[in-house]
């Protein structure tokens, strides 16, 4: 018994460890978390995967052997006292009891045996009545079932140890111990997972997890397995039809659900069923649960506008979520690895308000790593649609070095047919060095006067300052504050930068002013404001380039949105008699705490014109309120066998 | 003499439960009856059969209730009254919380929960100078507020499921969905508790030391409320829409209640076991009486915990494929529950009374507050819902 108290509390304090550590990660994050010493110490104490570590399932193990003793051990006596009346009880033991009492009644023994008898039935005892040689014994019982509770709820931890065991991952256990199992770590497709990795259709119990996109059909789950995974081979083949996600305002998903359909040899025609969160579809003992969703491999159409031949169309690309391109750049090799595609990005319009109210949709987007030959990356995230933003319309894209960074955002204006096209131009513009000389050279013109030695300094001019341009298009303001630090001494390099700055927007502005001109804009009475404010976005923009990184901007022209649906797929033939377990249990916890068994015992002992009473009982739990329950009844029986002298009825 | 015996036996009978009902514990049924029948009319289509089942059962269980602890009949019907007189305010528009008077500063949520917090924090000191003072009608007073603080807390719950309705068709849902929600529950269950109890032994002594715990959960909801924004009614995530949450939430904390009791008696108990002769114990019941109610709360929270655990084990078998993941807020259940049953033991079969067994219902309110506090605020899991 203390054995079983000291199980109960070191089961407990042992279960803590599992919630304190994140169980079952990746061993390189403990790895880092605890340093090698440390992750060998715990490794081989099992605390990264707990409870199903062999010595906590020894633990399980002793308690529930020490039950099934325990339960061995009470049940016979248990039985037997529930029947038995004890009406061979001593007298002199009941006047030990702590609870009695005693008086003379005027009632003959018979009468007065029977009308206590009687009252005690009518309270909802069992009577037994005895009589030996001169004496009664009335003895009577309640609530004995109650007993029956301790059986019940103890038994039930036996059953429900056992179920559990059933469902539990000992058979994987002991497979790996004898090396015929090996949990995979590499990231291969199904097909390719060796045969030491793959379990067949054979195993009773397991519990993994799939990712079907549309329209694909898989017959395999992957079981997680401390850091690796194991795939478990399904007697039947899941096709994901369709899969639906609703939302709220808020962007929260509200529901999700998959239309499958289970091919199987066995049947006549391929079962069709909708499963939805808390509504599994079970076949064939395998129970199939909605649990997650995420991009199928979202198919990609895609332009990229050259950010260094601006002047060139854009290049067509077309890819989908989960693949890569290689691509010959401007500045080299490149890969493209598509990451994820959103249907929508839902954001509270003012920072930081989560009141459910205002809300906005900024559309498609999706996110792609920029990775160079050396294999650093670049994270990129562009939305499909123009932003608005102040009232003006720009393509907005994302970028960071690393996931834990955020998003740094680049802003193109977009124009009037909604394409990046008009600022390429401009960009084209800029990059076009004999049209940068000629303007220049025109802002210049009339400065100076013509002789040779003004002519000189002016084409000098005209070299500076084109290459200034050409260094502010390719590096953007960084690359000229660069410049300045490295050829302007500290105390004038604020205001060379900014006399830079004025003369980069002088030069820009021309070209501007040129390029509308080729749109057939008039410009003779200024130019409209709408213009202007273009001018000044571009510019930022164009600032701003040096640090995108990127060789190109990629933008997404055209999408084939294909869902994955996250499916859950469970065998577990212990559930059921865990759940009768657990009914076990409940009823046994109530029939313990709510029915007690108490008993009583009236000892008659006649004498002449009368008889002596003798009245105890003995509760079994809960002393104050058997104790009241005794006086009252008590009361109860000095009225019906009154003592001697009071008045009779 | 077995004929003279039933004879005797009639002569001996008492009135049966049925014989002992007055005409309001019937008027009492038909109104539970009546109104879980025109719910069902009027809102079967937000229904599926179990909760529909629900629906009834929650009737059968109120009339038992009611027939069983008398009060609990005017206490529901005053919540009723004030409910619908909320709803009927509110008729089918949310905005009207802030311009009708009624409900800006008595029935809307919002304000029927301060009304609650407040009168808690009232109640708590009214028994304690109750207490103190040997004042009888002081202690009368603290009973009354507590009624009253419950009614309002419960009558807040109703409204907040209304005025989730209101939101939107897609948002509503009974509100036992978040901490904040919850937190509501755990006062008023435990208050309840206390209250039976009240009547029951007939002393109102122990009502400043429950009501302690219950002003500080008021305490932490006027926090969370304030400087969370968790008042806010949020829609819910797909794993929680299902009828399971009916029964798992409220069923957790009829446990949680019953061990806050528990361990509250025992710091009483703790303090006159000091001090036998000291001020305190001629204030407070016997030893021996608050030994028997701390085993009786932890026995009903014991048993309604199991309850509780076993239907979260089924609704997660539902929800996430799986009866048992060792998810932190599963195994925390276990670590409480195991903690109770070592309790138990203790006390039934080793015979342990008084101070250790006091000592250990009170780290066990700990354990049990690490449980449905501490899971959701430090550790991450599966069951993450309401995270603070
Ligand atoms: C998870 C494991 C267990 C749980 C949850 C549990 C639960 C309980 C509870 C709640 C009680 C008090 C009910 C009552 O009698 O009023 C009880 C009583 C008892 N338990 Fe356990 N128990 C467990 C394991 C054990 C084990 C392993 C043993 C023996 C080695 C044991 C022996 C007893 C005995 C002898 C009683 C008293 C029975 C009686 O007085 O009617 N229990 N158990």
């Amino acid at each position: 018994m203390n054995l079983a108290i000291t199980l109960l509390v070191v089961i407990a304090i042992a279960s803590v460890i599992g919630t304190v550590l994140q169980q079952n990660e990746p061993y390189t994050n403990y790895v880092r978390k605890f340093g090698p010493f440390w992750f060998e110490v715990f490794k081989s104490l099992g605390l990264f995967d707990i409870y199903g570590a062999t010595w906590f399932l020894i633990l399980l193990g002793f308690l529930l052997v020490s039950t099934s003793v325990c339960v061995w051990r009470n049940t016979p006596h248990i039985l037997r006292d529930m029947r038995h009346f004890r009406t061979d009880v001593q007298e002199k033991s009941l006047r030990s009891f702590h609870l009695k009492a005693e008086w003379e009644t005027g009632h003959n023994g018979d009468e007065a045996a029977a009308r206590s008898a009687a009252l005690l039935a009518a309270r909802g005892y069992r009577v037994r009545q005895a009589a030996q040689g001169e004496h009664r014994t009335v003895a009577a019982m309640k609530g004995a079932v109650g007993r029956l509770g301790y059986i019940l709820s103890h038994v039930s931890i036996v059953v429900i140890c056992l179920g559990g065991l059933i469902d539990g991952n000992l058979p994987l256990k002991l497979q790996e111990m004898r090396g015929e199992l090996r949990a995979e770590t590499r990231d291969l497709p199904a097909s390719e997972v060796p045969a030491e990795s793959t379990l067949g259709t054979d195993n009773l119990s397991f519990r993994g997890s799939i990712s079907i996109p549309e329209g694909a059909s898989s017959n395999v789950v992957f079981l997680q397995l401390r850091d690796g995974y194991l795939v478990q081979e399904l007697p039947f083949g899941i096709e994901l039809e369709q899969f639906r996600v609703e939302h709220y305002p808020t962007g929260m998903p509200k529901s999700f659900e998959s239309d499958l359909i289970i091919h199987d040899d066995e049947l006549p025609e391929p079962l069709r069923q909708t499963i939805r969160v808390n509504h599994p579809l079970i076949y064939k003992g395998y129970a199939i649960y909605q649990s997650s969703f995420g991009d199928g491999g979202s198919g990609l159409d895609m332009r990229a506008w050259s950010l260094d031949l601006p002047h060139q169309e854009p290049l067509a690309l077309k890819s989908n979520v989960n693949r890569f391109l290689r691509l010959t750049t401007t500045r080299g090799e490149r890969t493209l690895e598509f990451t994820d595609f959103k249907l929508y990005n839902i954001f509270p319009v003012e920072e930081g308000d989560t009141s459910g109210k205002k809300f906005r949709n900024y559309g498609p987007s999706f996110v792609f790593r920029l990775r160079n030959p050396a294999g650093e990356a670049m994270e990129y995230v562009n939305y499909m649609t123009p932003v608005e933003v102040e009232g003006r319309q720009f393509f907005m894209s994302g970028m960071r070095a690393t996931p834990s960074e955020e998003y740094r955002y680049l802003y193109i204006p977009a124009d009037a047919a909604g394409t990046p096209q008009r600022f390429m131009t401009l960009l084209a513009a800029a990059h076009d060095e004999t049209r940068v000389r000629r303007t220049v050279e025109q802002q210049l013109a009339g400065m100076m006067g013509g002789d040779a030695a003004s002519k000189e300094v002016r084409s000098t001019m005209i070299d500076s300052i084109s290459r200034l341009l050409a260094l502010f298009v390719e590096q953007g303001i960084d690359g000229i504050i660069k410049h300045a630090e490295a050829n302007v001494p500290a105390e004038q390099r604020q205001e060379a930068i900014n006399s830079y700055v004025n003369v980069l927007q002088g030069v820009l502005g021309a070209l501007y002013v040129d390029m509308l001109r080729d749109e057939g804009v008039d410009v003779a009475q200024g130019v409209s404001d709408a213009d202007s404010q273009f001018f000044d976005d571009a510019l930022n923009t164009l600032s701003m380039l040096g640090a995108y990184g990127s060789p190109f901007y990629l933008q997404l022209s055209a999408f084939e949105h294909i869902e994955a649906s996250g499916l859950q797929i469970a065998r577990s033939p212990g559930k059921d008699i865990v759940y009768l377990g657990c009914a076990m249990l409940m009823v046994g916890v109530f029939m313990m705490f709510y029915m007690h068994q108490r008993r009583v015992w009236v000892y008659v002992m006649p004498r002449d014109g009368g008889a002596d009473m003798l009245f105890a009982g003995s509760g079994l739990r809960n002393r104050m309120d058997f104790e009241r329950e005794f006086r009252a009844l008590q009361a109860e029986l000095e009225k019906a066998v009154p003592p001697a002298g009071a008045a009779t009825n | 003499m077995s004929v003279s015996s039933d004879y005797l036996e009639h002569e001996f009978k008492q009135p049966s439960l049925w014989q002992r009902l007055g005409w309001f514990d019937w008027l009492w049924a038909l109104l539970a009856v009546a109104g879980s029948i025109y719910a069902h009319v009027h809102y079967a289509a937000f229904m599926d059969n179990y909760e529909i089942g629900i629906l009834y059962g929650t009737a059968l269980t109120l009339i038992w209730l009611g027939w069983s602890w008398k009060p609990v009949r005017q206490l529901s019907l005053v919540i009723c009254l004030l409910s619908l007189f909320a709803i009927g305010l509110y008729g089918e528009d949310l905005a009207r919380g802030d311009t009708s008077f009624f409900l800006k500063y008595l029935v809307s949520s919002q304000s029927a929960i301060m009304w609650m917090s407040a009168l808690y924090v009232m109640a708590t000191f009214a028994y304690f100078f109750g207490m103190f003072a040997r004042s009888e009608f002081s202690s009368r007073v603290g009973s009354a507020l507590t009624w009253s603080a419950t009614a309002m807390g419960l009558t807040g719950l109703m409204v907040r499921w209304r005025e989730s309705y209101l939101i939107s068709h897609d948002v509503g849902h009974i509100p036992v969905s978040n901490l904040y929600e919850v937190f509501i529950l755990f006062a008023v269950i435990t208050a309840l508790m206390y209250l039976y109890y009240e009547g029951r032994y007939r002393n109102r002594q122990l009502g400043g030391f429950v009501l302690t715990v219950i002003s500080a959960a008021v305490a932490f909801l006027l926090w969370y409320a304030f400087a969370r924004g968790a008042h806010e009614i949020q829609p819910l995530v797909p794993a929680l829409q299902s009828y399971w949450m009916k029964l798992h939430v409220p069923t957790n904390f009829i446990g949680y209640g019953g061990f806050a009791l528990a361990a509250m008696v025992a710091v009483a108990y703790l303090l006159v076991e000091r001090r036998p002769a000291g001020w305190l114990a001629g204030r407070l019941p016997s030893l021996e009486q608050m030994d028997d109610v701390m085993y009786k709360a932890i026995a009903l929270g014991f048993a309604f915990f199991t309850v509780a655990t076993v239907l979260g084990a089924m609704w997660a078998a539902e929800a996430w494929g799986g009866y048992w993941s060792w998810d932190p807020k599963e195994t925390w259940a276990l670590i409480v529950w195991l903690n109770y049953a070592a309790w138990l033991h203790l006390r039934l079969t080793k015979g342990w009374r008084g101070r250790p067994l006091a000592w250990w219902s009170v780290v066990g309110l700990f354990i049990t507050l690490f449980a449905f506090l501490g899971v959701n605020m430090f550790l991450s899991g599966l069951h993450s819902y309401g995270t603070l």
